[in-house]
């Protein structure tokens, strides 16, 4: 992990214009990613991780979604801007994505020669030839046995592991500088996960790639990442380096995320501790902390402002009115 | 071992499910989805299955259910044989054994309210002469179900689309709890549930178990859940069970090499001991279940097979007090 930034995100806006009013599916989200950092969302369903991610590479369906504001600078230019070729010769090349499911994201009708090729010929400007021994040697890195021969079968010939490894190797066939991964093990056994983890872990140091982990395991983002945003209700509540979140977590959302997880290494006897209620529905949200209803540290200027973000020591920050000096001065 | 009152007894239960290729052709192979399992849950307690997807979780309840009609083997409830009863006496038997299903979304009937769901079994129940109720009673019970689920009440008359998810799992929790059973099958229970959501139901479940003195079948992949919940776990790898023992044995000594394996794999949320730890990364996929094996499933991703695991298969034996695993590490051919 070095200093240099390659992307950063500055005051993201996604919102969904659906029948019941505006779905604020993100709403003012800013991070940083630094060259080779691996760097963790973590969220319930519908903070808006995922839109996070899909915005950064343009592929919010439009209508009904609509970037409302912010910036997403890659290597200083706003991709926001960008025209769809510009956006295209960075997505996929410079910039990949994995997803959750890997069943769905491969193309059925296709070999995976056709489909890795096609990425490496467009991207790389190899001939096709070049682009299969390329797409080989990848599936190789991955893991695949036999990959020679494996290259020309169909997806459903390969397990959803294999085709989590296929996905890697594919997302990092064009030696890309950033990989988002979005909930990349989710939908695999826990031995198939730790397999696919220790893989990712291993080719992006190897390779130098910058990760953006999505997930709303904090099993998984404790072992995988350096940083870690912390996302409730389309915002990020908390942020800083992967040891201070868990040791000393600041927002109260994050903290009872993490103390509500039963651990493997620890006795829990009695009840487990749980946040009560449910998450908000992000349509028309009125201007204050979302997880005041929820929180057990609520106070007045909760209900009324969104809190703002209070920076901590080793550059972690939370916004809470907990921390800020407005609050205590009002 | 001291003695425990056994209310649910599982006798080489199998359960194979034919492989046709045409609508009216033989069987040509099967699916050796549950192939022998053997184990007793005891009253009060609640025992875990933990497995990874396709080792034969949700078969085995359901074929305990009677939703599927095993192959072979048999199920004890109360001394009955569920698997040799007739209609009517498995109905009366359900009234004892009740199911919790995975998915909150699709257990529902999304036609039915809250309310209508939850009092279904007891109306099933009247309508066979199994019991008595007027509808006060009926509603009476309803109302007082959901408050013990967590609902207001007045939820009654809304539509399973206009609940989330942890609270669609509440009405399913409490439909199961309609007619008083005495064992619950709960299926994957709070796998679709976000985390914070997850804790709620969990201590539900406890809290539950703790009025009503229930007994669960409790069934998931999260180790860590089956951890919290359970006061015995079964490890089910390929359709048998590989280990049983005392939840707190279980996790500080396991012995199967899965086992092992899968504990080393489970992440846990605290970075100090991730960078730590010592992974077993097995290698390659839960085999397909469309053969049956000679010797011992899980030979083939073992990293401490012998010879004789590929011929013989291990049986599930007792190696300390309450704790049984099949494996030769531990015990040696007959």
């Amino acid at each position: 992990m070095s200093d240099e930034v390659i992307l950063q995100v500055k005051d993201l806006k996604t919102y969904f214009t659906v029948d019941e009013g505006v779905v604020k599916a993100v709403d003012g989200v800013s991070f940083e990613l630094h060259r080779g950092e691996t760097l963790g969302i973590v969220g319930e369903s519908g903070s808006g991780k995922s839109v996070t991610n899909l915005s950064i590479i343009n592929l919010i369906p439009m209508p009904p979604g609509k970037i409302a504001g912010g910036q997403v600078l890659f290597h200083g230019k706003d991709m926001l801007t960008m025209s769809p070729n510009e956006i295209r010769e960075i997505r996929g090349n410079k910039i990949s994505m994995i997803f959750q499911d890997p069943m769905t994201s491969l193309n059925p009708f296709l070999r995976i020669s056709t489909q890795m090729v096609e990425t490496i010929v467009l991207h790389q400007g190899l001939s096709k030839e070049e682009s299969k021994t390329k797409a080989i040697e990848m599936l190789k890195l991955a893991g695949i046995p036999a990959p020679e021969k494996r290259i020309d079968q169909y997806p459903h010939q390969f397990s959803g592991g294999m085709r989590q490894r296929v996905m890697i190797a594919m997302g990092l066939s064009c030696n890309p500088e950033i990989l988002i991964a979005d909930e990349p093990t989710s939908a695999l056994d826990v031995t198939i996960q730790a397999q696919i983890l220790e893989l990712m872990q291993e080719l992006t140091r190897r390779l130098g790639t910058a990760v953006i982990l999505i997930t709303h395991s904090l099993g998984v983002v404790a072992g995988m990442c350096n940083t870690i945003c912390v996302m409730y209700a389309g915002r990020i509540v908390e942020r800083g380096r992967t040891e201070e979140i868990f040791e000393s977590p600041r927002h109260p959302y994050t903290m009872g995320l993490i103390r509500s997880v039963p651990r493997l290494d620890q006795e829990t006897r009695g009840r487990l501790y749980s946040i009560p209620g449910q998450p908000p529905n992000v349509i028309d949200l009125p201007d204050c902390c979302p997880f005041y209803p929820r929180c057990d540290k609520v106070m007045d200027i909760c209900k009324k402002k969104y809190p703002p973000t209070v920076p901590f020591e080793k550059e972690q920050s939370a916004a809470c009115w907990l921390y800020a000096k407005e609050a205590q001065n009002a | 071992m001291p003695d425990h009152e056994i209310l649910l007894d599982v006798r080489g239960l199998k359960m194979h499910f034919p492989i046709r290729t045409g609508f009216f052709s033989k069987a040509k192979n099967f699916i050796y989805a549950v192939d022998g399992v053997d184990f007793q849950v005891r009253k009060g307690e609640t025992l875990g299955l933990v497995g990874e997807s396709g080792c034969g979780k949700s078969t085995t309840a359901r074929a305990i259910a009677q939703l599927y009609k095993p192959t072979a083997g048999e199920v004890y409830l109360n001394n009955l044989d569920l698997t040799k009863a007739n209609g009517q006496e498995l109905l009366a038997a359900r009234k004892n054994m009740q199911m919790v299903f995975q998915d909150p979304y699709a257990s529902l009937n999304p036609r039915m309210t809250a309310g209508d769901i939850i009092a279904e079994p007891i109306r099933i129940f009247k309508k066979n002469g199994l019991m008595e109720a007027s509808k006060d009673e009926i509603d009476d019970r309803v109302e007082q179900l959901m408050e013990k689920v967590g609902l207001s009440r007045f939820f009654k008359n809304r539509y399973p689309h206009e609940f989330s998810g942890g609270q669609r799992q509440r009405i399913g929790i409490a439909r199961a709890l309609a007619l008083n059973p005495e064992l619950i099958l709960c299926d994957e229970p709070v796998s679709a549930l976000d985390v914070s959501i997850q804790s709620q139901i969990l201590n539900l479940f406890r809290d539950l178990q703790d009025e009503f003195g229930l007994t669960y079948l409790f069934i998931a992949h999260d180790l860590s859940v089956i951890k919290y919940i359970s006061t015995r776990v079964a490890v089910m790898y390929l359709g048998l069970i590989v280990e049983i023992a005392d939840a707190g044995d279980l996790y500080k000594n396991p012995l199967h090499p899965y086992t092992e394996a899968l504990l080393s794999a489970a992440p846990i949320p605290d970075p100090k001991i991730e960078a730590k730890r010592h992974r077993i990364i097995l290698t390659g996929d839960v085999p397909s279940p469309d053969k049956q094996r000679p010797g011992c499933n899980f030979y083939d991703r073992c990293p401490k097979h012998m010879d004789i695991c590929k011929k013989v298969r291990p049986a599930l034996k007792e190696t300390e007090p309450g704790h049984q695993v099949s494996c030769f590490l531990y015990h040696k051919p007959e």
